[in-house]
């Protein structure tokens, strides 16, 4: 066990851990959030994601030590009480069904329009290519994409 | 822990209402539901937890008491409770919208609590597409009777004679002097209102109002946005993966190494001194790591040492002989055959005889998150936090599997990943009971995700024989239809002597389940038919990872395949266009048959529409010197489902050079009846006609001759953003042909546009291509394989 500093939705977080322990079971476990959610432990699906640093990643196959950045998980992804228009398009799409897999889903494109604000509809499929979801709701997801781009833009 | 147990938004909302009133009091007292309240306020400290689950037993809410049904509170706002689940199509939303028409009460001044078997009456949970059709029915009259017991209390107050008293968001006033209101809050906010209701049964539960005719429904048919939503996308909600609980510890299965090997020996020493190691509960073949922490008990379960022993016989025959193992198999059952004329004698006369075989792998549930349930055993109780779409069936058969008294074991429903039919999400129940029983302790069991892709229950295999006859015009005058399911020892919901791991301990029912073979549901006319099924059983039957059970319509996708795609060949062979081939076998003059007829042709018809269907036979002419590998092409399939019918066309692109199929275009008309939420029944649609596309293009269960091989995304593909279509249309048909009946009832809609998907697929490659692929999944080996076959 070591103590293992995390910066998680702009607060540090101390927590004595074994250090391999993969991010994702401390934040969900000992910190307590309710975001990430466990897939496949393989890095397969993209339940897990939190974005470090402005790229998604994958929890379940980081290390908690080697996390060191500036994590964002889908709890710290609204600002000032304000969802992040992204949600909002979620939201007016009416995106989920089950939505155990959409933590992903957000937060990939969340970090996907931070890098290009306006992808074309191949650039999305690409981008959020690695994300599954069982209740196939891809076509809303990509259609919430499309809509937060879209009002973004105006 | 530093977690504190959260409850459903609703259910809190609900219980700190209802802990204003002392008279509400007891009726929670007596639902349980004051337990839970009790609870939520206490964790913290840890030690009122005890105390909380001392509170227990749990007893069943009383159906017939409208008290059960409807919580009316001091600010007027209303709480339904209803024995239902959502795994996510909208139907908590919809239950809301049916029953605020029928209380008279905005949307937004209620909340719904739902499937947590000590707060709500049993309804069974969800399953088989019926939430809206049959459990809605109690649900609007106890609302309406609630309405009319309000009504006659306003009558008294207000003095006027009910006749001359309108009701509008949840205040009576008097038809003439609308100034003279009373709020319902006012009559019974934070009271009971102490009304027995009648019925059998709970789908017969009723009082003395009937319900509104639809044209009077308000809040039913609209597109209502669902409350689950913002809490699914802004990461509040809790789910039952999230539930801690003080002294809360992590347990992991170790499954057999091989179906049907016998546990020799563990040796303990290979984990017991890892960081946070408690204990190895095993029982027969049933194996638990216990740890302190998640992270621990996987390691711990991953090194443990056990030794097995494999079993004298295969138990399985692997994937790529599965079919020829089906097909030669003596089956174990062969129901009576349906037959309609003398098919023999047709086939014999008829001009033309077509031949074909059709085969469908078994197909998994492999929910996105696996399997997993939180047991608590505080106080001789069991609660259980799980995501079981059949939340009471748990329940019963968990109190059974302990042996403990049913009203001492509750279950706590909360959303999960989806819940299409008999998932592992009743295996991970029991095992958590289980295991918190053993140790006094509450214990979260979470699968692993290759425990949920090889052992979760699986969709039946299908083998098919198929004959038809076709006399010189071109009209079908005789269909054989030969079903092969491997389906023997399917498995039900909550079984306490067929869940995972009673069979792993040796437990077993009298008899196996027969199992399945069954036959199609269209209402084409074909003068004669015979329609077999029979079961096959694989050697091994028993704690098998191959065992089957329901998955989204059960037989559907696999029956539709083989019949719709057979459906089509005899089109071709005809030379008739598809759309027009089957409009023609529906125009036959059954009496009885003439509703059901009338539907489908209006279906059928609207997605021709719809698509812009140009009438031509298939395979598509292939255009002279057609440069680039991209070949485009169109299917359709029509299939019914109960009361549901549904008639998808799919335009595909196949790529003859890699063999990859994109369905870039689908259309899917759909008729279930009443509509009570259309955006949120879209959807659903949608999503059931994707899944069902994933079935077509990339699912499939595969296995050497000891195991099961399918165990991770790579090795067990699905559906993904890539191979989304470009267009989806859901068409409402949302009728009736007959305008005389505005009452027609709303039928299921989870299922429907599910069902015919494979054999639309299979109908659009073979429009493209000419070849006719008659084993699913499409995936690109197997269509590029069939492509070269066809063109040596
Ligand atoms: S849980 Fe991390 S990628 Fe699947
Ligand atoms: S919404 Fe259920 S897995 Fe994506």
């Amino acid at each position: 066990m070591s103590v293992v500093s995390l910066r998680v939705n702009g607060k540090t977080h101390e927590v004595d851990i074994d250090p391999t322990t993969p991010l994702l079971y401390v934040l969900r476990n000992d910190l307590g959030l309710q975001g990430p959610r466990f897939g496949c432990g393989l890095g397969q699906c993209g339940s897990c994601t939190v974005i470090v640093d402005g790229v998604a990643t994958r929890s379940c196959i980081t290390p908690a030590s080697r996390a060191g950045g500036e994590i964002t998980t889908l709890e710290g992804l609204a600002k000032d009480g304000q969802l992040d228009p992204l949600q909002q398009a979620w939201i007016d799409e009416q995106v989920p069904q089950c939505g155990y897999c959409q933590n992903g889903q957000i937060l990939t494109a969340r970090a996907l329009l931070d890098r290009n604000p306006n992808p074309t509809d191949a650039e999305i499929r690409e981008g959020m290519e690695g994300v599954l979801c069982r209740c196939m709701t891809y076509f809303r997801i990509q259609a919430a994409i499309k809509r937060a781009a879209r009002e973004a833009g105006e | 822990m530093n977690k504190t147990l959260k409850l459903p938004q609703a259910l809190e909302d609900a219980l700190l209402c209802a802990n204003h009133s002392t008279s509400r009091r007891n009726f929670l007292k007596s639902s349980g539901a004051l337990v839970i309240a009790v609870g939520v306020n206490a964790i913290p400290g840890g030690k009122v937890l005890a105390q909380a689950a001392a509170a227990g037993p749990y007893p069943d809410p009383d159906f017939l008491e409208l008290d059960t049904w409807i919580l009316l509170h001091p600010d007027n706002t209303a709480t339904f409770f209803v024995g239902k689940t959502d795994g996510g199509q909208g139907t908590g939303t919809a239950f809301r919208q049916m029953m605020c028409d029928e209380l008279d009460i905005a949307y937004d001044k209620t909340s719904l609590v739902m499937g947590s078997t000590d707060a709500t009456p049993d309804q069974g949970g969800s399953g088989g597409s019926d939430a809206i059709e049959r459990d809605g029915w109690p649900m609007r009259r106890v609302a309406a009777e609630a309405r009319r017991v309000l009504l006659e209390l306003a009558s008294e107050h207000l003095d006027t004679p009910v006749a001359e008293l309108a009701v509008s968001n949840a205040t009576v006033s008097v038809r003439t002097d609308p100034a003279k209101s009373v709020t319902y809050a006012e009559l019974v906010g934070g009271q009971r209102f102490d009304i027995a209701l009648q019925g059998d049964n709970i789908n017969a539960t009723r009082g003395v109002a009937s319900v509104k005719p639809v044209n009077e429904l308000r809040v039913v048919g609209q597109s209502i946005q669902r409350y689950d939503v913002p809490p699914k996308v802004d990461g509040s909600l809790t789910w039952a993966s999230d539930v801690k609980l003080p002294g809360m510890v992590h347990a992991r299965n170790v499954r057999p190494p091989v179906a049907g090997a016998v546990l020799k020996s563990i040796d303990a020493s290979s984990v017991d001194e890892l960081p946070g190691f408690i204990q190895v509960v095993s029982r027969g073949n049933y194996v638990a790591v216990i740890c302190e922490r998640e992270e621990q008990a996987i390691a711990a379960a991953r090194k443990l040492q056990a030794k097995w022993e494999p079993p004298a016989e295969a138990p399985f025959p692997a994937s790529d002989d599965l079919f020829n193992f089906m097909r030669s198999a003596v089956p174990v059952s062969s129901r009576e055959p349906v037959l309609q004329g003398d098919p023999d004698a047709a086939l014999a006369a008829a001009n033309r005889v077509i031949e074909a075989d059709y085969e469908v792998p078994f197909q998994g549930h492999t929910a996105i998150g696996p399997a997993h349930a939180l047991a608590d055993p505080s106080n001789d109780q069991m609660t259980i936090y799980s995501n079981d779409m059949k939340s009471y069936g748990l329940r019963n058969g968990v109190a059974k599997f302990l042996d403990m008294p049913r009203d001492r074991v509750r279950v706590i429903y909360m959303d999960g990943p989806q819940v299409y039919g008999r998932t592992a999400a009743d295996d991970a129940g029991f095992e958590a009971a289980f295991l918190a029983h053993e140790l006094g302790r509450p214990v979260r069991v979470q699968w692993t995700r290759d425990e949920e892709t090889a052992w979760d229950t699986k969709g039946p295999a299908y083998t098919f024989r198929m004959r038809g006859g076709l006399d010189a015009d071109g009209n079908v005058v005789a269909l054989e239809y030969d079903a092969r399911a491997a389906d023997y020892n399917h498995v039900g919901y909550n079984e306490p002597d067929t869940v995972l791991i009673a069979q792993l301990m040796g437990i077993r029912p009298a008899n196996p389940a027969s199992g399945n073979a069954a036959t199609p549901s269209s209402h084409y006319a074909i003068p004669n038919q015979r329609m077999t099924g029979r079961v096959v059983s694989l050697p091994m039957i028993w704690e098998t990872p191959l065992r089957t059970g329901n998955l989204r319509d059960p037989n559907g996708p696999q029956v539709t395949f083989a019949f719709e795609s057979f459906i089509d060949e005899l089109a071709a062979v005809a030379r008739v266009d598809p759309i027009d081939f089957r409009l023609g076998l529906l125009e036959g003059s059954n009496e009885g048959e003439m509703f059901l007829r009338a539907r489908s042709i209006a279906t059928i018809r609207a997605a021709a529409e719809a698509y812009g269907w140009d009438s031509r036979p298939s395979p598509n002419a292939p255009v002279p010197d057609h440069q680039g590998p991209i070949l485009p092409g169109r299917g359709i399939a029509y299939t019914y489902r109960n009361g549901t019918v549904a008639t998808t066309i799919a335009e595909v692109e196949v790529n003859r050079e890699s063999g990859r199929v994109w369905v870039k275009r689908l259309v899917c008309a759909h008729d279930c009846g009443l509509v009570v939420n259309p955006t949120g029944l879209r959807h659903t649609v949608e999503c059931a006609m994707l899944h069902g596309l994933s079935r077509a293009l990339w699912e499939e269960v595969r296995f050497d001759n000891e195991k099961v091989t399918s165990v991770d995304w790579a090795s067990h593909p699905s559906l993904r953003h890539s191979d989304t279509p470009e267009s989806i249309d859901v068409v409402l048909v949302n009728g009736d042909p007959n305008p005389d009946r505005p009452d027609l009832p709303p039928y299921g809609a989870g299922e429907g546009s599910h069902k015919p998907m494979i054999a639309a697929v299979a109908n659009a490659i073979y429009d493209a291509t000419g070849v006719r692929l008659r084993r699913a999944p499409f995936r690109r080996e197997r269509v590029l394989a069939a492509l070269q076959a066809s063109s040596t």
